[in-house]
């Protein structure tokens, strides 16, 4: 292994230490963030993402020309809304 | 057309984005002020080697935590309804708002993500001068996020740097300097900036009197009034320059805006600014948006000066700008019926472009293309009938407005009453003052958000100025689960902002003393 490699094994190191001991050693008001923090990107991501917030167009039309087609349809001829 | 349009969807669809908007709005500012004061105290400890402003800085970087951590990802929210309830806007502005946005996530992740952990986890652990240096990253990250957020807002403001391509619907980037460095997006961001970091200087003041108030905590109280007061009548006098600012560029740029903020019907030569009104509930008979004052306090000449730089300028009212004027840089401005007639040639250009191109014919499809691009300028006014439609709500323009100039120069006899009675060792003694300024801190959220619904409301109808109305940026979507979506967000931010208050009201509690136990 070369010198190189070895530095940069040990900075990855000390940096996961950091990580970890810093994580560790959280206060208590730092554990009920994180709990509030995972409770929202949980509703985020896995409730309202999937199950209401779809992207319009790209569920609707497979391809870039019939998005536009589409918008353009919507911008030129408001009756189809 | 807008006979076409389905508005409770439309309004149902703005109802729930101003509703995350104002939602995400409430963490933002604290955290931009908050990292500056924080890297400001670090400072102080890093030079002085005094132990008291290491544990005043931890206090604050405590409760800088906590707001930062509770408010992140909600911007997130604003991106999903992009994608679902405004796909017609979010695709017509094409990579303009995409690519501020893309170098916005880019630059928080890297910047906030990594330097926020050292601000944390690397006390005692890396040097004191890598943590200053992280905190400042942290403090300077932030804002820059900001930057592209605003500079994407300052384009729908005032759409400059591009040019919309009729094949694909999309505008393209033509100039980014000109998008990044526009006037709007420039004064946007320097005062949408400056309002945050009196936001937080009045957060720091207040939470500071408390601990005076209960004669606990005093010297870290006191420290910590200096710091705030200091930086908070700076920012907040910057606030009122890059206001002033703004007030020149929205009269030459949105001129319906600015006459929309001050309730002004009937423009004139040394028009006056209110600086106290109460409008009426009976219309003038033209419009729903359109309401009478009841009672108003003028400053004479004060509004040309404050739009022009000239006492005796002519300033635009409402009435003007439908029937059409000359300002004063001798520009004829049309009538709003006038670009009523321009926009439907340019819709119509865009129909005939697209039939053209489908059927082969090319000489019909350049022709058509020559129209949209010479009347391109007034696309969005196609869609209406009335020139009345085109006039934002007033009252709450002009409530909006007139609240947060109040309150901003509340604060900035609040910041000079600060250091007055520090310097005079009083202020432990003047309970009215520190009373005052415990309130002052639900007082400094009212008036930043009353910025965004003065900047958003004040512009309506538009989404994208003159180019893009409201009611054609929504998608063709079932209005009920827009509602439900509303209330559900309703629901999860006010959880999210009592988790904040409770965590962040027990750390205040605690104290600096406590070692954010």
């Amino acid at each position: 292994m070369s010198n190189n490699q070895i530095r940069s094994k040990n900075l990855f190191r000390v940096i996961w230490q950091f990580y970890l001991e810093g994580f560790k050693n959280q206060k208590e008001w730092s554990r009920q963030v994180w709990l509030v923090i995972l409770i929202k990107l949980f509703i985020l991501f896995f409730v309202m993402k999937l199950f209401f917030f779809p992207n319009f167009l790209k569920s609707k039309y497979n391809n870039d020309q019939e998005r536009s087609e589409y918008v353009i349809d919507q911008l030129t001829n408001p009756k189809n809304q | 057309m807008v006979e076409h349009f389905d508005l409770s969807l439309v309004d149902w669809s703005r109802a729930q984005f101003a509703l995350t908007a104002l939602y995400h709005w409430i963490f933002v500012p604290l955290t931009l002020g908050l990292a500056f004061i924080i890297a400001i105290m670090e400072t102080i400890y890093y030079k002085t080697g005094d132990s008291q402003w290491k544990k005043i800085t931890k206090f604050w970087m405590t409760l800088f935590g906590i707001n930062f951590a509770i408010g992140v990802a909600t911007g997130i929210i604003l991106e999903f309804e992009f994608g679902t309830n405004w796909s017609n806007y979010s695709w017509f502005v094409g990579d303009i708002f995409g690519a501020p946005l893309a170098v916005e996530g880019i630059m928080a992740f890297f910047m906030e993500s990594t330097f926020i952990a050292v601000m944390f986890f690397g006390w005692n652990k890396v040097s004191k001068r890598f943590h200053l240096v992280s905190t400042w990253l942290v403090a300077i990250g932030s804002n820059l996020s900001g930057l592209w957020i605003l500079v994407a807002n300052g384009w729908m403001q005032n759409p400059i740097g591009m040019k919309f391509n009729p094949d694909t619907a999309r505008n393209e980037m033509m100039n980014f300097w000109d998008i990044l460095f526009s006037p709007t997006a420039v004064n946007k961001f320097l005062h949408t900036l400056s309002s945050s970091y009196t936001l937080a200087a009045v957060f720091v003041l207040g939470i500071s009197a408390w601990y005076l108030l209960k004669k606990t905590n005093i010297a870290f109280a006191k420290k910590s009034i200096i710091i705030a007061a200091v930086f908070g009548l700076t920012s907040s006098l910057y606030t009122v320059l890059t206001g002033d600012n703004s007030a020149r560029e929205i009269v030459r740029n949105q001129p319906m805006k600015f006459a929309a903020i001050e309730g002004l019907y009937d423009g004139s030569a040394g028009a006056g600014l209110v600086a106290f009104g109460v409008m009426t509930e009976s219309p003038n008979g033209k419009h729903k948006n359109m309401k009478d004052f009841n009672f108003k306090i003028e400053i004479p000449n004060m509004l040309s000066y404050m739009a022009y730089l000239d006492g005796k300028a002519f300033v635009p009212g409402i009435n003007d700008i439908i029937n059409g004027f000359t300002d004063n840089d001798g520009i004829v401005h049309p009538s709003v019926n006038e670009k009523i007639a321009i926009g439907q040639k340019a819709i119509a250009a865009l129909r005939t472009f697209k039939i053209a191109k489908k059927a082969g014919d090319l000489t019909l499809a350049e022709q058509a293309q020559k129209d949209l691009e010479a009347n391109f300028k007034y696309f969005g006014y196609g869609y209406f009938n009335d020139p009345y439609d085109t006039v934002p709500p007033i009252s709450m323009s002009f409530y909006s407005f007139h609240t947060m100039v109040g309150l901003g120069m509340w604060f900035i006899l609040l910041f000079i009453l600060s250091l007055v009675y520090i310097y005079k060792n009083q202020i432990a003694t003047k309970k009215w003052f520190l009373r005052a300024a415990i309130w002052s801190i639900p007082l400094a959220y009212i008036a930043s958000e009353c910025g965004w619904i003065v900047a958003e409301m004040g512009r309506q109808p538009w989404v994208i100025q003159d180019l893009m109305p409201t009611l054609t940026a929504v998608s063709n979507i079932d209005a009920i689960s827009v509602k439900i979506t509303f209330f559900l967000f309703l629901f999860v931010f006010t959880g999210l902002l009592i988790a904040e208050l409770k965590i962040m009201l027990k750390q205040i509690k605690n104290g600096p003393n406590h070692g954010g136990k």
